[in-house]
């Protein structure tokens, strides 16, 4: 670790750059370099693509942002602050939310439940307040239900909110996790692999969903292997091969690039009808 | 087979549906039903007809306020760390003991009064969750556990060695509370046992309470949260040390406040009477009436006390016929007597993926052991 703890200090004009800012950010583990002198800057409103091959270090990036991770090197910032060093729980509770590549819900918690703990994390009740029902916590008690409510509509996860979250189907698992992340009212939202596993209407669906998402005032950060969906509906799209960022611009722009179509379009030409 | 099935979706039906309209009642009907069935539980159940089924060998009363009641209120307390948070502490007893030795040493050397003592006992409890938890609690699981462990151990050998709780001979001529009002059988004596059930069934009462107001509230979300998935549950924005804290504490505090009540019908107390037991047969109650279930912890640290009292006809072997017990319960119900319904879909899966798991890999395990020598 060079970065010393509490070095939270990062250029204002840097972080003045964008609504999230990765600033030459570096990942080790032992010997492998996970993520090499990244620079990122997504802009509120955008739609952006993260894209690579498997083991490029796309998750390793959503790791390190929303704090998993510490970087080796380098910084993050996020709405202007810099966010390095910050609990996971504390990114979230300024406004970065996130899904999972595999589903991380809570089993067992019904639908509606899963939707408000992620509404709790915007709420301020403690003990005290809890046990002896305090004004503060029946407000958000009422208002967080109605949020996970309107939500679940939102995401077309519809008359299975007692449902234990385990028992949904898993496209329906995949869209309860992106309400679970809405409720945490972000600025941005980092989805990891939305459509994996989902059949090609599915994925329409979701791509209409993304555009709401994005209507509603929320930007998008995006991990995706499905390149069709990718292409359709990203404002701006980085690839990363090997943890180093081979090519970003705009959709048209990444999909003419050279190193692009041999580190990663190249590859797959097996299935070339995905790139439509 | 298929009649017991019927009848026991039938009871499960009206379990609900009494649940929910209980839930759904106004607030003053609620208080007047919790107060009618403590007003049930206290004179029935003491009562010498029933004394003659439960404890033909000793005395009841005592039994009930004694060993029972504080086992019950204990089990409530390790429910919240265990059953609801997901921790897994082995060292319970220490609450216990910090509750207890607060009420003989408040009152034997600062004279205090009980009812000043009671909740003194159990913030100094709270405190001493606090206190150790801190530092445990950025542990998981088999960690956690084991720190935990070595805490319940040492706290009675601590006990011992330390020159102010009275050593090996502890702490003798503890007084009662004050009777109320004068009224004879709300006077704590050492003769009429039944005062002593009241007062701790009205903290076993006041317990229920805290905790489920707590369970139905965003702290019991989080705390569910952690124990299905805590670094999911802190990705969403859940403070998991910090609630993780929260349940240790809370737990510690109803430790501390079945401490006190238990010294003072006690008289006496010595460090023997915090042994390691103590935190096993408290974590028994808890997993064999039904983790996560408060009716379940209830019945479990009924039972866990109950049983050897009961036994008591089969003289020495009675604690064998109490392990006996409590293993034939767990084959025959491992998720416990009234598992809550999250936890028996937890463990369910677990299962499952143990087994599977286990039979797909094991062979290929071996083979790559066979062939891959170390690199």
């Amino acid at each position: 670790m060079t970065a010393a703890p509490g070095t939270s200090t990062m250029d204002s004009a840097v972080l003045a750059s964008g609504l999230l800012v990765l600033d030459a950010v570096t990942i080790r583990f032992g010997g492998v370099i996970a993520i090499s002198e990244l620079d990122l800057r997504v802009q509120e409103g955008q739609i952006f693509g993260l894209i690579g091959p498997n083991g490029a270090g796309k998750t390793s990036c959503f790791n390190v942002i929303t704090g998993v991770y510490r970087p080796t090197s380098g910084q993050v910032g996020f709405a202007g602050q810099a966010i390095v060093g910050l609990k996971p729980h504390s990114i979230t509770q300024r406004g970065l939310a996130r899904t999972f590549q595999n589903i991380r819900l809570f089993p067992e918690m019904s639908a509606l439940e899963n939707v408000m703990v992620g509404a709790d994390a915007q709420h301020r009740t403690g003990i005290p307040g809890a046990i002896l029902g305090f004004p503060r916590h029946r407000r958000e008690q009422r208002e967080g239900e109605a949020l996970a409510r309107e939500l679940l509509e939102f995401v077309g996860v519809t008359r299975v909110n007692d449902e234990a979250a385990r028992n949904l189907p898993y496209g329906s698992q995949r869209r309860l996790e992106i309400a679970r992340a809405l409720a945490t009212q972000p600025k941005l939202l980092l989805l990891d692999e939305p459509a994996a596993g989902m059949n090609p209407a599915e994925k329409n669906d979701l791509a209409r969903l993304i555009g709401d998402i994005r209507t509603r005032g929320v930007t998008v950060l995006l991990i995706e292997h499905d390149m069709g969906l990718v292409m359709a509906i990203c404002d701006r799209i980085a690839v990363l091969d090997f943890g180093r960022k081979i090519a970003e611009g705009l959709p048209a722009e990444v999909r003419r690039s050279q190193e692009v179509i041999e580190a990663y379009l190249g590859r797959a030409d097996a299935d070339g009808q995905d790139d439509s | 087979m298929t009649a017991w099935s019927d009848t026991r979706a039938r009871g499960r039906r009206l379990t609900r549906r009494w649940s929910k309209r209980w839930r759904e009642a106004p607030g003053g009907v609620r208080i007047l039903g919790a107060l009618a069935f403590y007003l049930f539980l206290a004179i029935v159940i003491p009562s010498a007809p029933v004394a003659r089924i439960m404890a033909p060998q000793s005395g009841w009363a005592n039994v009930l306020s004694e060993e029972i009641g504080i086992y019950v209120l204990m089990a409530i307390g390790l429910n919240v760390v265990v059953g609801q948070a997901g921790m897994l502490d082995l060292g319970y007893v220490a609450f216990f003991a910090v509750g207890g030795y607060s009420m003989a040493l408040l009152a034997t050397r600062h004279h205090f009064g009980f009812w000043l003592i009671l909740p003194l006992g159990i913030a100094i409890a709270a405190l001493a969750g606090l206190a150790l938890g801190a530092p445990t609690l950025r542990l998981r699981g088999d960690y956690l556990a084991i720190v935990t462990l070595g805490f319940g151990l040492i706290i009675s050998q601590a006990a011992i060695n330390f020159h102010f709780t009275g050593g090996a001979q502890g702490v003798s001529a503890i007084p009662h509370p004050p009777s109320i009002g004068h009224i004879s059988w709300l006077t704590y004596g050492v003769i009429n046992f039944k005062p002593y059930w009241y007062l701790v069934l009205a903290g076993i009462f006041l317990a229920v309470w805290v905790v489920r107001r707590l369970e139905s509230s965003r702290v019991g979300r989080a705390w569910t949260a952690i124990r299905e998935d805590e670094d999911a549950a802190e990705l969403m924005g859940v403070p998991t040390y910090k609630f993780r804290l929260w349940a240790f504490a809370i737990g510690a505090a109803v430790g501390g406040a079945g401490g006190v009540l238990f010294a003072a019908q006690a008289n006496h107390i010595d460090p023997t009477i915090f042994s390691y037991n103590v935190s096993i047969l408290v974590l028994a109650a808890v997993v064999l009436g039904g983790s996560g279930n408060l009716a379940g912890v209830i019945l479990g640290g009924f039972m866990v006390a109950w049983l050897p009292e009961r036994f008591r006809g089969f003289d020495k072997y009675r604690v064998l016929v109490f392990g006996v017990a409590l293993v034939v319960t767990m084959i025959f119900r491992p998720e416990g007597l009234l598992p809550s319904r999250r936890r028996r879909a937890e463990l369910e899966d677990t299962d499952l993926a143990g087994g599977g798991l286990g039979e797909a890999l094991l062979p290929a395990e071996l083979e790559a052991l066979d062939m891959e020598p170390e690199s």
